[in-house]
């Protein structure tokens, strides 16, 4: 006992000694910084490598990293508390940063809105923010019209269901889930009138177990096509795949995790946006504070179709995509009934998007006909 | 959580370590250095063990330790980013610290964070209008009274029901959470917060700032002062005593003619309080309105300092200071070195594992040993 005791005081010895060295040799090692590097920092909420929500951020990222003289830090797993403004202080003290992109909507109010003053020479990209006029210049807030891809993932769900019945997992009902459910209906019934979207809130923009729980009971009743809005569609794809259904994936392509039951999916297009803000960053120039836009802006995709969807499903498709791109078409458009039987928009009145951002749209609140769920 | 739970339950009431012994002056030294030197050790240890992870996936550990130290207490800007991320550690392992002294295992801190922000909120939306400082202590009070009356329900159940206070303060945080989530998303949602559902703020005027000369909330020395506080209740009063021989032996406690009862309510509702004014600190010092953002796990983390430093109040603070800096830190890992987020969870895991098995130390080391002779 006294020898394995005394082996293990010498094991922390040595332990301490090793300690003391490195951080004396750690004094010395060069900094990692380029100074003329222009220096990019991404915050993510949860992992980069989610499938989903950081994962779309997380290809924009990867799509600056190629550019020359330019540096690239991320950071995953950053709460939307006094951690994320820590991150970003450090990335911009530490590291050098002059553009940054805290890409959840939780770290605008208030962390994004206290850090911004103080850092004036720093620009700030924050994604689904809603920035006005009265806050500080050197932020600025974009985001995509991504139910317009929505729309399109409900035409070929409807091409592709025989039962009918749809499933959409969502998060919380908040404006911009209940213009996803909403657009994915609306396209479905565009094909046939009689199907419906059985809709479940999780409750929690990332909780495994239930999304799984509301995929496996839509199929229990019957569901043939699911897609979802939470952070991470992994677990819906997966367990849509599994249970012999199809799928339609969310804010990145899932196809690789289910080539067969992949239809298609509803994309940011963050990789071709980032490079461009990147740039004008670069160059000196200003990048509105203010972007909104669709398929027409490039702002969102769609997944390639996956092997099962019929000629006629993409042929729908594309013509509708082309339409909505062209701006001939607009999604939300009177009349059109709420599923509680009220009026959800008056006949001759819509809600189109717009480049500089639609307020009715933004604080959308009802679901359409033929949604099974409430928001409330 | 139940084996640590079980195991910790005979050094919890060993907690001054040495009184046993103390009668020679020698041996009190030796106690002392061994107090200071074991963990000590043991963190040397632990970083050591994270070195061969890293170097394990391709990363120096030089390069690793340069990192962490640099991060944590690098810089002025490194020290408060380590300090500001301590603050609502302090409060939270205090949660689990207090109630440990009964031999009570409380993981629920995160619920009575929740709990607490969430009401300390209602109490500002409440107060607007009257003067800053009535808004803020009156928000720490409510958010004391309803984080304490939460863990309080958890020693209730165990006292009265013999629930096991592991389990039920743990599924109590799911209650607070859902509970959060529902006031925030109905009855006191802000109509202008339509993306993230959030209480109205408790406005601008009512925070409550930073120390002079520095980014640090005053969360932090509110911390401090609980943990002093903390101490001297569990070392110094007639009370603290009560609660460290009921946490002994309840039977003997009871034999005496100790309220055990009531220690064991006013233990958890003191833990509870802490946890709770960490939640009114959150929002009154970051957040300004109650929303999910309070769900940050700084409950969870609580416990793991509560561990790290023996349930000892005072060595909560070192040990959250410690942690923080690993959190502070991480970011470096991932921005420098391309290591996961995950690197660090590690890291807190080995520290953990590493520092409950230093336990069998004490007493044991040769060194000190001699000088009992």
């Amino acid at each position: 006992m006294a020898i394995d005791l005394s082996m293990n005081r010498r094991r922390l010895l040595q332990g301490a000694a090793a300690l003391g060295g490195a951080a004396a040799f750690g004094g010395v090692l060069p900094r990692r910084a380029f100074a003329k590097d222009f220096t990019v920092g991404f915050i993510y909420v949860g992992p980069h490598d989610d499938y989903g929500y950081n994962q779309a951020h997380a290809l924009g990222a990867a799509a600056v990293k190629k550019m020359p003289g330019v540096k690239v830090l991320e950071e995953e797993n950053v709460p939307e508390d006094v951690a994320v403004e820590k991150t970003m202080e450090s990335m911009i003290t530490q590291d050098g940063a002059a553009l940054l992109f805290p890409t959840s909507f939780g770290y605008f109010d208030p962390h994004i809105l206290k850090l911004a003053p103080k850092y004036p020479d720093v620009r700030f990209e924050h994604a689904a923010g809603l920035w006005n006029d009265k806050m500080p210049k050197n932020i600025g807030s974009y985001f995509g019209y991504i139910f317009e891809a929505q729309y399109i993932n409900g035409i070929v769900a409807g091409f592709m269901s025989k039962s009918k019945k749809l499933g959409f997992v969502a998060a919380k009902p908040i404006p911009q889930v209940l213009q996803n459910i909403n657009a994915f209906t609306l396209g479905a019934r565009s094909v046939d009138p009689t199907i419906t979207t059985q809709v479940i809130f999780t409750g929690e923009w990332s909780l495994a177990v239930k999304e799984a729980e509301a995929t496996n009971s839509m199929v229990d009743q019957g569901a043939d096509v699911v897609t979802c809005h939470v952070d991470s569609p992994k677990v819906v794809v997966q367990t849509a795949a599994k249970r012999g259904i199809f799928v339609c994936g969310y804010h990145c392509s899932q196809a690789e995790l289910a080539p067969e039951a992949y239809l298609t999916g509803a994309e940011w297009n963050w990789t071709e946006l980032y490079p461009k803000f990147v740039d004008t960053q670069m160059k000196g120039g200003s990048i509105p504070n203010f972007v909104r836009g669709g398929f027409k802006e490039g702002l969102v995709k769609q997944s390639p179709y996956g092997p099962k969807v019929t000629a006629e499903a993409k042929a729908k498709a594309d013509e509708m995509k082309a339409k909505i791109t062209s701006g001939e078409f607009v999604i939300f458009k009177g009349p059109l009934k709420d599923n509680k039987g009220g009026v959800a928009i008056a006949d001759g009145a819509d809600l189109k998007e717009t480049p500089e951002g639609n307020p009715k749209l933004e604080s959308m609140g009802f679901l359409v006909e033929g949604v099974l769920g409430s928001t409330g | 959580m139940a084996a640590p739970a079980e195991q910790a339950s005979p050094p919890v009431a060993a907690a001054p370590i040495g009184t046993g012994v103390a009668a020679k002056g020698s041996v009190r030294f030796g106690a002392a250095a061994e107090a200071i030197l074991v963990p000590i050790g043991a963190l040397a240890v632990s970083l050591l063990l994270f070195g061969l992870f890293t170097a394990f996936a391709g990363v120096s550990p030089l390069d690793v330790y340069y990192n962490l130290a640099n991060g944590a207490f690098g810089s002025w800007f490194s020290i408060q980013n380590t300090l500001t991320r301590a603050s609502p550690l302090i409060l939270t392992a205090l949660c689990t610290a207090l109630p440990a002294q009964l031999g009570l295992m409380i993981i629920g801190g995160e619920g009575a964070l929740v709990i607490g922000g969430l009401f300390a909120t209602m109490a500002g939306v409440g107060l607007a209008g009257a003067p800053p400082i009535v808004v803020q202590v009156g928000m720490a009070v409510v958010g004391m009274i309803a984080g304490g009356l939460w863990i309080a329900l958890a020693g209730g159940l165990r006292h009265y029901r013999g629930v096991n206070e592991t389990i039920s303060s743990l599924l109590l945080v799911y209650i607070a959470i859902a509970i959060l989530n529902h006031v925030v998303e109905g009855p006191f949602r802000d109509p202008k917060s339509l993306n993230k559902p959030s209480s109205p703020s408790i406005g601008d005027a009512n925070l409550i700032g930073t120390i002079p000369g520095t980014e640090i909330h005053w969360g932090l020395v509110l911390g401090i002062i609980a943990c002093i506080l903390a101490y001297i209740l569990i070392n110094h009063t007639v009370f603290g005593f009560s609660a460290r021989v009921a946490g002994g032996n309840v039977r003997a406690a009871r034999m005496v003619g100790l309220p055990v009862g009531k220690l064991i309510l006013i233990t958890c509702f003191l833990g509870g309080a802490a946890a709770g004014l960490a939640g009114m600190i959150e929002v009154a010092a970051v957040q300004e309105r109650a929303n999910a953002s309070l769900i940050a796990g700084y409950g969870y983390t609580g416990i793991l300092v509560s561990f790290l430093a023996r349930h000892n109040p005072l060595a909560i603070v070192p040990v959250a200071i410690l942690l923080g800096g690993i959190g502070a830190s991480g970011g470096m890992l991932q921005r420098h070195l391309g290591l996961p987020d995950a690197a660090t969870v590690v890291l807190q895991g080995i520290l953990f594992i590493v520092i409950l098995a230093s336990e069998v130390m004490y007493g044991r080391i040769a060194l000190f040993k001699k000088k009992e002779a």
